[in-house]
């Protein structure tokens, strides 16, 4: 398939025509913060991070196929302004205590909070009442800390199973449930690629949660998304 | 594998659900096991049983192939579906800003005391539920409740006293009290004007070529009525050129939009005219199947609108070669919602009219090339399909010369609120907002909030201004609000919760910022908003915009129209001696937990 021309921030880039704009810039080490997107798992843009310009009109990046002569800008005033308030809006709406949590240092959100210099969000916090669901032997699902970016619903290890995970009600009552029946037997694998899964502390692996030990973490040493900016400056 | 095994033994001898619901087998049976149309289970079960229970859960899961927690996930998006008891009365009661306008609170205070339980629970003896609801499409007519899916208008203590000992009575929901629904067209303009022989209009259609009639439909300048005004011929074009095994065509009748009622207007009065619009797109599209997409709302509808569509068929007006034209075969069902806002968005209800969860979907794809099932699908506004209907029997050219130049044809009204004839006017697209408060008989109006909450709330100085794509857009609602109103608290608060409510809660600005838009504007009620709070609140819209669908980049629109057409009714209600008032109060804070320790908390004069 001949390849299309996308401007992203001012320079023309080639690329693959529907491919999403998110992967465009990261093979070009753009870097654009994400939270509900993993790789190797359809997008769905819910938690609205990785809003570009696109064409005059903001899209999410990670949902956006590129066409022939797109425009797109990433990292303007306004739309970091966008990002960082809806981290905000997270810590606000959820129960984040980072210092207590077995995720702080590998947490995704923490590292965008750490990104964009929060020290409190300008929204007073809400405080929900909500549960911890330890019913399972191997994992445990704190629903104070969840951000319910469904990347655990999304994630299925064959299409044609029933789903583990699903969200339940609407609105601001959303959260994720799971099928107890069903995960009655996880093992240690399927434990961990649900913990990996979970870009917060939502999803937690019993006993394991201090293995690798806070200081020697993934965000501990190097910031959220400098891997993909470093690859970009050596371009 | 094997966890699946082990959760169906667990329950393989429970197919019967222990509730009264008997039928569930044959009602699974029905819909052929199909997960497809899972609502429509849903809707069954709970319209049987008042309610869906764990056990039933687990026998539709098993039978859909669907884990326990899939099926509850479908379950609990939607308002009128629920896992516990409703009562063998429910009683869901229209909360929205018209209806307290029009005595909600005294209603429900009654219903409460004779019912002698609270709303959002069920009486003791589990007779009777007593429930909120969103606006229920009956704004003209308010306060009005719907019990056990038949709809009560215009409700009075008298009335509701009567209703209460009915149920309590045990009577049958007809015999409650006397009820109907009124109409009420006060204005009828080219679309509500009957017309005697409907089968003509699509009859000329099939005489012609598919391409004829959307060229026919793109030569009249019609637009989607349902607020976004995309014109209909282009999103045809587009559904008939994608590719699909099959193409459907779906009316979208889920409205939702508090204040708006005038589809619930077509479809009883003139349903056939919406029939032979379908029928018509259809053709035009390629298409063999419409679906209706009707609200739960309106489910007291469901025979009368079953029995014109078997009369439709018997006329060989839908079915196997319509009106007489061999290889045109055409067909409609009703689906059912199940009480969600969100629905109304297109791509929300072909999520839903799947047994999903009513979740706008990601764009592109396009309905028109990945819709329903993944296949073409033309999603069209009721009033949308009578237009259409209308330009094929009487042409283009004479649609045309209705309305303005952008904005051809009629629009459809549904006016409510602070005046003397509240109803569904027509009136030619270029009216002005003065000309229908003229018609409905306002006077001392304060505010008109036109195209329902998500729209614009104005004020008397664009009264003069015009109903039309290329100036006001409306949905079809306008509230009047008249000057004895507390326009922030009576109407915006409602309106904001209102979105809260319905939102699908998956994009995090329309499912948070929603809830910090409401905590900040009763800030500001309550006399503890500085001048900040007002600057805050219109920054915010930047990250509103950035949602998915059109619910959530709208939501804040009660506050943000307010913000700027009536920015002194803000104003005047903040703190001006400060830059900061804390809302933190200390004794509420610390009552559990002194509580709980038996301690008095001495907080003293400072207890920083």
């Amino acid at each position: 398939m001949s390849k299309i021309l996308i401007n992203i921030n001012g320079k023309d880039y080639s690329a693959e025509p529907g491919k999403m704009v998110l992967e465009i810039a990261k093979d070009n080490g753009i870097y654009i913060p994400t939270l509900c997107h993993y790789e190797g798992i359809k997008p769905q843009g819910s938690c609205r991070i990785c809003t570009c310009k696109i064409d005059g009109r903001n899209m999410t990046a990670c949902t956006t196929p590129a066409t022939h002569r797109m425009v797109v800008e990433t990292n303007t005033e306004e739309l970091e302004k966008i990002r960082a308030t809806i981290v905000e809006l997270l810590f606000a709406e959820g129960n984040h205590f980072c210092p207590a949590c077995e995720r702080s240092g590998s947490c995704e959100l923490q590292a965008l909070a750490y990104r964009y210099k929060m020290m409190v969000p300008q929204f007073p916090y809400i405080f929900p009442s909500k549960d911890l669901d330890a019913k399972n032997p191997k994992i445990m699902i704190d629903h104070n800390r969840c951000i319910l970016c469904k990347r655990c619903i999304r994630r299925k290890k064959e299409p044609e199973n029933p789903t583990w995970f699903v969200f339940e009600n609407r609105g601001n009552k959303v959260q994720i449930n799971v099928d107890h029946e069903l995960i009655a037997d996880f093992d240690d694998e399927l434990a961990q690629k649900a913990m990996d899964t979970c870009p917060v502390g939502a999803i937690i692996r019993k006993e394991k949660g201090f293995d690798v030990p806070i200081g020697s973490r993934k965000y501990d040493k190097v910031p959220i998304g400098s891997d993909i900016e470093e690859q970009g400056a050596t371009l | 594998m094997d966890n699946k095994q082990s959760r169906n033994s667990e329950f393989s001898n429970n197919d019967n659900c222990s509730c009264e619901c008997n039928d569930l087998e044959a009602i699974l049976a029905k819909y052929n096991n199909d997960p497809t149309r899972l609502m429509d289970i849903l809707i069954e079960v709970q319209t049987q049983c008042g309610c869906v229970s764990e056990k039933a859960v687990k026998v539709i899961a098993k039978a859909i192939n669907y884990s326990s927690v899939d099926v509850v996930q479908t379950l609990s998006f939607y308002h009128f579906l629920s896992q516990t008891p409703t009562g063998k009365y429910a009683v869901y009661l229209n909360d929205s800003a018209v209806a307290e306008m029009m005595g909600r609170e005294e209603i429900a205070k009654v219903f409460e005391e004779e019912v002698g339980c609270k709303f959002g629970s069920v009486s003791e003896d589990g007779n009777i539920g007593l429930f909120n609801t969103s606006c229920i499409g009956m704004n003209d007519q308010e306060p009005s409740a719907i019990i056990n899916r038949r709809v009560f208008t215009k409700l009075t203590k008298e009335k509701v006293i009567k209703i209460v000992k009915g149920m309590k009575n045990d009577l049958d929901v007809e015999d409650l009290v006397g009820t109907e629904v009124q109409s009420n067209i006060l204005k009828q303009g080219p679309i509500l004007t009957k017309d005697s022989n409907l089968g003509e209009a699509v009859k000329k259609a099939i005489s012609m070529k598919p391409e004829d009639v959307i060229e026919e439909i793109k030569q009249s300048n019609l637009r989607g009525r349902g607020g976004a005004g995309f014109p209909t011929a282009m999103k045809w074009r587009f559904c008939r050129n994608a590719h699909g095994e099959k193409h459907y065509i779906f009316c979208n009748a889920d409205e939702g939009e508090p204040g708006t009622f005038k589809d619930r207007v077509i479809l009883t009065e003139r349903p056939q005219l919406l029939f032979a619009g379908m029928t018509i797109a259809g053709y035009a599209i390629g298409s063999d199947e419409g679906i209706l997409y009707l609200r739960y709302e309106y489910k007291f509808m469901e025979e009368y609108l079953e029995g014109v569509l078997s009369k439709l068929r018997e006329e060989g007006l839908l079915g196997k070669d319509v009106a007489g034209e061999p290889g045109f075969n055409f067909d409609i069902r009703i689906q059912f919602g199940g009480g969600a806002y969100i629905c109304g968005e297109e791509s929300a209800l072909l999520e839903s009219a799947e047994g999903k969860r009513g979740e706008p979907r990601d764009r592109p794809p396009f309905p028109v090339v990945k819709g329903y099932l993944q296949q073409p699908t033309a999603v069209n506004n009721v009033e949308t399909l009578c237009a259409v209907a209308k330009i094929m029997h009487k042409g283009a050219k004479w649609y045309r010369s209705l309305g303005t130049l952008d904005s051809t044809g009629s629009k459809l009204i549904s006016v409510s609120g602070d005046c003397e004839k509240p109803g569904v006017y027509e009136v030619e697209w270029g009216f002005t907002v003065n000309d229908i408060l003229e018609l409905v008989g306002a006077k001392n109006v304060q505010a008109v909030q036109v195209g329902g909450p998500s729209g614009n709330c104005i004020a008397p100085n664009e009264f003069d201004r015009k109903l039309a794509y290329e100036d006001l857009s409306t949905g079809g609602s306008l509230i009047v609000i008249g000057n004895e109103r507390d326009l922030l608290k009576d109407i915006v608060l409602n309106f904001t919760e209102f979105f809260i409510e319905e939102s699908c809660g998956s994009c995090v600005p329309c499912r948070a910022m929603t809830v910090q838009y409401k905590n900040k504007l009763e800030k500001i009620i309550r006399g503890n908003g500085v001048a900040e709070d007002i600057d805050l609140m219109l920054a915010w819209e930047n990250v509103m915009i950035s949602n998915r669908c059109g619910l959530g980049q709208t939501a804040a629109n009660p506050i943000l129209s307010t913000i700027k057409n009536f920015r002194e009714l803000y104003e005047e209600k903040l703190n001006k001696d400060t830059d900061f008032v804390s809302e933190f109060n200390l004794e509420a804070a610390v009552q559990e937990s002194c509580k709980t320790a038996n301690r008095i908390p001495n907080l003293g004069g400072d207890h920083e």
